[in-house]
């Protein structure tokens, strides 16, 4: 490997990066991928004389370690997806940002519609079709019948079968990665925080985690232990929300009316943390902004007894109901290849078989000193999905008891802010709710950032989905839809 | 007198007919600890829905505008055809319960007729759906209905129950029950209860009957939730009819109300039925249809060989 070796959240300079010959680099990434490593970013950065860096990051599950490396390229390069289908939504985010051409990628659409003045409009691009009389296409969104957000599904039928989705968003484009540039700057934390709105916790986590590194701030174990409580919190109350959905798309009552309100019961425990039910607020660089007295501890404690009690008669209840389990069970199934050939992350990947989760492989706060089991199922389908949800609440219900009985002392905010050092690399991983969350930042000569990239589990995801509905009924595909319950605007930025 | 008796039971069902989707509602909301819309939320709904106005899209025709009303004249015109418990239908003639059928395939080739006027692929995907559905559920009720002929001599919905139903389940009990079962299946399937469909449901890929209406406002979707209780009420009273046998000479008016209360039991156990099961897989709906079918004809059977 001549890619350097990082570490999750620890910052290198960009100089000890080794600058490698394009098909040197390429032959870096294909390989590392083909050996069952995972693509975690694939980005370019602009040099100041012109043309366009790209930088990749691996992360290693087997080593327990992230390789970085970089390349020169000019107006093009040879594609890497041919090779590894891993790439083929990174190099086309490339190709929008940057305006660099991967020459031979099978499929270069827009990601995100940015230019609305000159390009085409949000949306229109080509669609794949499928010829034959007796298809129909069924085109849903960006308007949906539910509050939800954004995005266009083109389905290609015959009868109630679907042959191919294709999913097109970018509705939802704001350039947070842009105003990040320049950074970190008084607005910086609060655009961290809204990166997805259900994933606050995990994206501010992984932001404070880069900024941290950056600026040499160490962080109390208060505040780590504090991140992980809200960080799992965050996980229990998206996945209870879930599995009543899922409920609810399946036309089954009690668990979606029982998880409706039980999720709340989790939020409002983020609420007695820091007073916002969404962990807006309780990050910030260097820590936490607000501590727990020994009376919040206690009622944490007694919340968190309340939950695990309700949540495992409502979702029993779901688990034990046959009629479910007949819809579920071998409905869009992703197969494990697809799965890995994707690079598929989160607990979509945990319900194929693959035991991939960033808390163990890559630890970062206080997951380096209290590991949470890795939750797998190897069905692929929608009952693996909401099966490893399950099983992820009942461990993290855990994992807050413990933590909430073995608080460390001390403060929770220690160094005041420093301004981060010049001409860094540092790429921070965090396991949200739906996976392995990936900030990669590089700061310029002044300190300033760079730039900033921001890669949300749904970014690798979003085609999982589409896969998934291979040969399936249409009228499926809400529950599975919901089953990844995949982020528009984390996609989007 | 007789007069009375025949009338009462439609004039009961074109006041009360929106009450049963309520019971229903709050059967459903007791059961997953909610309270639930109030019992009168569909007469509200229909309320507000008569005083707004209509919006149609430019690719729709008159057969678009024609449906909820054809729809809905149809259920009107069954209505007279159903008796109580123990008492004759306001319009008794020989082979009603053809017309019946007849009444009920119009009111579906309407509404499916407008959904496919619409141009929309969703609709078109629920037209689609109802009539592959409809193909399997009509055959099991007119099944059930022939066995009830056979058993009763008469193929007038009227003469079909009352003084047929009685004896017959002290000879025939499992028959009857068998019958009974199929047309509890079909009431489901056609009023696009769950398991077969989700009337709740707001995702357009999987509904059945409601994404046919989506393109309708105001008057028109008055009537076609009116439709949607009357269509209701009218399997409802059969299977009420089918497992109530009522007669009293003495007091012929309380059929009426053995109605009434039979159809609000019935609501409450649909509302039971929909808090214990999931949907079907769409795959599968015409599975539990055909079972439905086989039901009735097994019932059918063994009246004929009585």
């Amino acid at each position: 490997m001549n890619f350097l070796r990082l570490t999750n959240g620890a910052a290198v300079e960009i100089g000890k990066i080794p600058v490698l010959p394009f098909d040197a680099f390429a032959a870096e990434v294909t390989s590392a991928v083909a050996a069952g490593g995972r693509l975690a970013a694939l980005f370019g950065c602009p040099l100041p004389e012109g043309g366009v860096e790209l930088y990749a990051v691996l992360a290693i599950e087997a080593e327990n370690a992230l390789f970085a490396g970089r390349a020169a390229v000019g107006a093009g390069y040879p594609s890497l997806t041919p090779a590894c289908p891993q790439a083929h939504l990174f190099e086309r985010e490339i190709f929008e940002s940057c305006r660099v051409r991967p020459e031979g990628h099978p499929w270069l659409k827009p990601v995100r519609f940015p230019d609305a003045t000159t390009a085409t409009p949000c949306g229109v691009t080509e669609f794949f079709r499928v010829e034959g009389e007796e298809i129909h296409e069924v085109s849903v969104g960006p308007v949906h019948a539910g509050i939800i957000e954004p995005g266009h599904f083109r389905f290609q039928c015959h009868g109630e079968t679907v042959h191919h989705l294709e999913i097109s968003l970018g509705y939802q484009h704001r350039g947070v990665e842009r105003a990040l540039v320049g950074g970190p700057g008084p607005r910086s934390l609060h655009y961290a925080e809204t990166l997805a709105g259900d994933t606050t916790i995990g994206h501010v986590t992984a932001y404070c985690g880069a900024i941290e590194s950056l600026g040499r701030l160490r962080v109390p174990a208060r505040a780590q232990a504090l991140r992980g409580i809200a960080l799992e919190l965050e996980r229990l109350a998206n996945h209870i929300g879930d599995l009543g959905a899922l409920a609810g798309d399946v036309g089954f009552l009690p668990t979606q009316s029982y998880c409706g309100r039980i999720r709340g019961d989790a939020l409002n425990m983020t609420a007695v943390l820091c007073g916002n039910r969404f962990g807006r607020g309780l990050v910030c660089p260097g820590g936490c902004a607000y501590d727990l007295g020994a009376e919040e501890v206690a009622d944490l404690l007694r919340r968190n007894v309340q939950l695990r009690r309700d949540a495992t008669a409502a979702i029993e209840l779901l688990f034990n109901a046959p009629s479910v389990l007949a819809r579920f069970e071998e409905t869009g199934k992703v197969s494990l290849e697809t799965c890995l050939s994707l690079g598929l992350v989160g607990l979509v990947a945990r319900a194929c078989g693959v035991s991939r989760d960033v808390r163990r492989d890559f630890p970062h706060g206080i997951f380096r000193f209290a590991q949470l089991p890795v939750c797998t199922w190897d069905s692929g389908d929608v009952f693996g999905r909401a099966y490893v949800r399950w099983l992820e609440i009942q461990k993290s219900l855990t994992f807050v008891e413990e933590q909430l009985q073995a608080l460390p002392g001390g403060a929770v905010c220690g160094e005041a802010f420093a301004a981060p050092a010049p001409e860094r690399l540092v790429v921070t991983l965090v396991e949200g709710w739906r996976g392995a969350i990936c900030h990669a930042a590089l700061t310029g000569a002044d300190g300033r950032i760079a730039c900033y990239k921001v890669y949300d589990p749904s970014f690798h995801n979003w085609f999982g989905l589409a896969c998934a509905l291979r040969n399936q009924e249409i009228s499926d595909f809400p529950l599975c839809n919901k089953s990844f319950n995949l982020s528009y605007c984390g996609q989007d930025l | 007198m007789n007069f009375w008796q025949t009338i009462l039971p439609v004039l009961a069902a074109l006041l009360l007919a929106p009450l049963l989707p309520g019971v229903i509602a709050r059967v459903k909301a007791a059961v997953a600890g909610r309270r639930g819309p109030p019992l009168c939320q569909l007469y509200f709904d229909l309320w507000k829905l008569l005083r707004k106005g209509a919006v149609y899209s430019r690719t729709t025709t008159w057969v678009f505008r024609a449906a909820p009303g054809i729809a809905l004249a149809a259920l009107l015109c069954a209505l007279p055809l159903l008796p109580a418990p123990g008492a004759d239908a306001l319009v008794s003639c020989s082979g009603s319960m053809f017309i019946l059928i007849g009444l009920l395939a119009l009111a579906r080739f309407a509404t499916v007729a407008a959904a496919l006027d619409t141009g929309s692929s969703f609709e078109g995907m629920g037209g689609s759906r109802e009539v592959q559905f409809a193909a399997l559920a009509e055959p099991a009720v007119l099944l059930a209905l022939a066995a009830l002929a056979r058993a009763s001599g008469t193929c007038a919905l009227g003469g079909m129950f009352a003084g047929t139903v009685g004896p017959l389940w002290q000879t025939a009990a499992p028959a009857v029950g068998l019958l009974a079962v199929a047309l509890g299946i079909v009431l489901l399937a056609e009023n696009c209860r769950i398991p077969f469909d989700d009337p709740n449901t707001h995702l357009e890929l999987t509904m059945i009957h409601e994404v046919m209406v989506l393109d309708y406002g105001g008057p028109d979707l008055a009537f076609i939730l009116y439709g949607a209780a009357l269509k209701l009420w009218v399997f409802g009273t059969l299977l009420v009819n089918l497992l109530v046998p009522w007669q009293d000479a003495a007091r012929p008016l309380a059929g009426t109300g053995v109605l009434i209360v039979g159809l609000v039991a019935v609501a409450i156990a649909i509302g039971l039925i929909e808090s214990a099961l999931a949907r079907l897989r769409l795959l599968k709906v015409p599975q539990l249809l055909l079972g439905a079918g086989a039901l009735a004809g097994l019932g059918l059977l063994l009246i004929v060989r009585l």
